[in-house]
């Protein structure tokens, strides 16, 4: 059961971030016509290229899974650990948020902060863009602590007993994001606002670079693991069994607090200053950060297996069949099963960009954007979607109308997503840019510059394109129709996350424990940052003003 | 160990299975290195950041080529070469951060201000590369776009 009064703050902070995505969406699209040609023209409807990529990635991979982790992560708490939540810390947080998010609107909407969500500086936006993004993290920092208290004393009253396995999940996460966010927060605020308010004449260009790329990673980990804790709690019931390994999932989500954050040079490997000794360290140490992963499917696989058996399914693979694809009584599991699916290829192109040999081939190129859209854009952007028709439902004691369609979802999602990832894909190995209104020089047949060979690739990814924000159409009118039915108190008072029972509940101490994790997680950042960033303070690079 | 202790068999040969793994993919990087030549792109320079683009020759068939980018064009360009030439490319920006991706090579580097950046083509064909700034700068980014002649 989930606290009663956090239900107003679950909500809000699913919905008002799903609008928001609304838009995000809306300029996905809006970017796959510009860049096969088909819109020809700096800005349309108003909104420029740049300003609309800016918003596309802020809101999708900055709002929208922030929200999502805190929202989620307090159902989770809240009912894991006997409703554990701070509600003054969680409305505080909630407070920072929102008010963060509409902040940084401002100039984005209005064109002062066409910086993308990476923002490079010495790119400028207006300073209260970078205030705005500072308030949303803090607020997401807060919201984590409004935990703490609460898992404290569950671990008092219930000595001996393993933390549920959804609550390390999230709790992972939050380590995660909490350790990752503090350098991109000394670039935020020592570096950026100050030159942004025009206190200070530049910035140095190379350590804001380390600074973001030591947050642009282990990021992912932190969009990825509330999928994971849907994937190893919610999914193995959906299927009709139970989890494969309970000691799995734990060391899945201590080896990410571990392996998350000493390898973000990988993003790096074509920049001046650091050496090649420590390019080459982070691009092994990403290569284990595969581990989890590669057990995450053995783990899942054969939970699914287990499930599929019970429902009476045979053979080798055979048994595929007796999942709940199609299932309108179990319309979640395709959200979380088809984000898997996606994840086998985000993951294998994700090994692809380690190794730096293939690096300085598709680096910056299409290849990526199609890369991360198999990742971000697949489970953690599906299971958003999925548990947040779930839990504003469920929350509101509503029956989810049109269930079939929202069947229907995941599966247009995921053929939007391959058509788009394909498209480019082909186009990154052929040079394509990312980040690139191409409609006005490469994919415009009167320039100089033009490339006929780009334009298969952009118009798969258009069509792809297409076919995500038809996906995301469906899915607002299952979610509207939804919160349009009518409510029933007994149904919300009863609601709860499905929760799967382990078929091997191994007695292993060492994965019950965060803190030789979240050590050996710190050694391993000094080790692998301490001397780049040695390396780049000495070089002694003078401020740039951009 | 007490890992491993009441763990399935089947659950330790998985954890060794990914270990194993990554640990194949780790070889096949030093295979690279090692006999292919295909290292960790360094990109480090003791030249300091220059104002001026120029193509200067070192040797017959050697040429560096100091290269400013500035939104939105790189300088010098064209930049002609004979077939066959070696060229050292030193990279730097006079405003904000600009990509280096010369089609139909592995020059693929990023422009910093204040800062250079190393990288090194060979030309084997003659023709026109385009180099392209794959790195957004500004509303002109689209347009950043260089162009390499190679004479036969």
């Amino acid at each position: 059961m989930i606290q009663k009064d956090l239900r107003a703050i679950i909500l809000i902070e699913l919905l008002l971030p799903l609008l928001l995505t609304l838009f995000g969406v809306y300029h996905g699209v809006l970017q796959v016509l510009y860049r096969a040609g088909i819109i020809q023209d700096v800005s349309f409807g108003g909104i420029g290229y740049y300003q609309g990529l800016t918003a596309h990635g802020v809101i999708n991979a900055i709002v929208l899974t922030t929200f999502f982790a805190v929202a989620f992560g307090h159902a989770v708490i809240s009912q894991y650990l006997d409703h554990g939540v701070s509600k003054t810390g969680a409305w505080t947080g909630f407070v920072l948020m929102v008010g963060g998010t509409l902040v940084a609107a401002y100039p984005i909407f209005t064109g002062r902060a066409n910086v993308l969500y990476t923002f490079y500086a010495p790119m400028k936006a207006h300073p209260l863009f970078y205030f705005g993004v500072v308030f949303l993290v803090v607020g997401s920092w807060v919201s984590f602590w409004s935990w703490i208290p609460g898992y404290l004393r569950w671990r008092k009253s219930h000595p001996g007993r393993k933390t549920p396995l959804a609550a390390v999940g999230m709790f992972s996460a939050f380590i995660i994001w909490q350790i990752c966010t503090l350098p991109v927060a000394y670039e935020v605020i020592v570096q950026l606002i100050p030159w942004s308010l025009g206190w200070t004449p530049g910035v140095n260009v190379v350590l804001s670079r380390l600074l973001f790329w030591f947050f642009g990673h282990p990021l992912v980990y932190f969009w990825l693991l509330p999928a994971y804790v849907m994937y190893y709690t919610i999914m193995p019931r959906l299927a009709g069994g139970k989890l494969y390994s309970d000691f799995y999932g734990r060391f899945v989500f201590m080896a990410f607090i571990v392996l998350s954050s000493p390898l973000g040079l990988h993003h790096q490997f074509t920049e001046p200053a650091i050496s090649s000794g420590y390019k080459a360290l982070h691009a092994s140490l990403t290569f284990l950060v595969a581990v989890p992963s590669l057990v995450t499917a053995f783990t899942l696989a054969a939970s699914l297996e287990y499930g599929a058996r019970q429902n009476g399914g045979k053979g080798l693979f055979a048994w595929w069949a007796r999942l709940p694809h199609f299932d309108p009584q179990r319309w979640l599991f395709p959200y979380l099963f088809m984000g898997l699916v996606i994840f086998v290829l985000g993951g294998i192109t994700g090994i692809i960009n380690a190794s730096y040999g293939m690096a300085s081939l598709v680096h910056n190129t299409a290849w990526i954007p199609a890369h991360f859209h198999l990742t971000v854009a697949g489970p953690t952007f599906l299971a958003i979607l999925g548990m947040s028709l779930y839990l504003c439902a469920g929350l509101l004691g509503k029956n989810v109308a049109a269930p079939r369609a929202a069947v229907a979802v995941p599966y247009l999602w995921t053929l939007g997503t391959f058509t788009f990832s394909a498209g480019l894909f082909y186009g990154g190995l052929r040079g394509v840019p990312r980040r690139t209104n191409l409609g006005m020089s490469f994919l415009d047949s009167t320039s100089d510059a033009y490339r006929p060979d780009w334009v298969i690739g952009e118009y798969a990814g258009a069509v792809g394109g297409c076919l995500m924000g038809l996906s995301v159409l469906l899915f607002f009118y299952v979610l509207v129709r939804s919160l349009l039915a009518p409510a029933s108190v007994p149904a919300a008072d009863a609601f709860a996350l499905p929760d799967s029972a382990a078929y091997h509940d191994e007695a292993a101490g060492v994965v019950t424990n965060f803190r030789p994790w979240v050590i050996a997680g710190i050694v391993a950042i000094l080790i692998s940052y301490i001397p780049p960033l040695v390396q780049v303070l000495s070089a002694g690079y003078p401020l740039a003003a951009g | 160990m007490e890992i491993a202790r009441g763990l399935p068999e089947i659950e330790k040969r998985v954890v060794v299975a990914a270990f194993l793994f990554a640990a194949a993919m780790l070889a096949l990087l030093a295979y690279a290195a090692v006999r292919l030549g295909i290292t960790v792109p360094g990109c480090v320079t003791n030249v300091k950041p220059f104002a001026n683009g120029e193509l200067i020759q070192v040797a017959p068939g050697r040429y560096e080529a100091h290269v400013v980018s500035k939104m939105f064009s790189f300088k010098p360009s064209p930049l002609k070469v004979p077939r066959g030439s070696v060229v050292d490319f030193y990279l730097t920006s006079q405003d904000v951060v600009h990509g280096f991706y010369i089609d139909g090579t592995d020059v693929n580097l990023m422009a910093l201000p204040n800062a250079v950046t190393y990288g090194q083509a060979h030309f084997e064909k003659a023709g026109k590369y385009q180099v392209i700034c794959h790195e957004y700068c500004g509303l002109g980014h689209q347009d950043m776009v260089g162009v390499i002649e190679v004479t036969p």
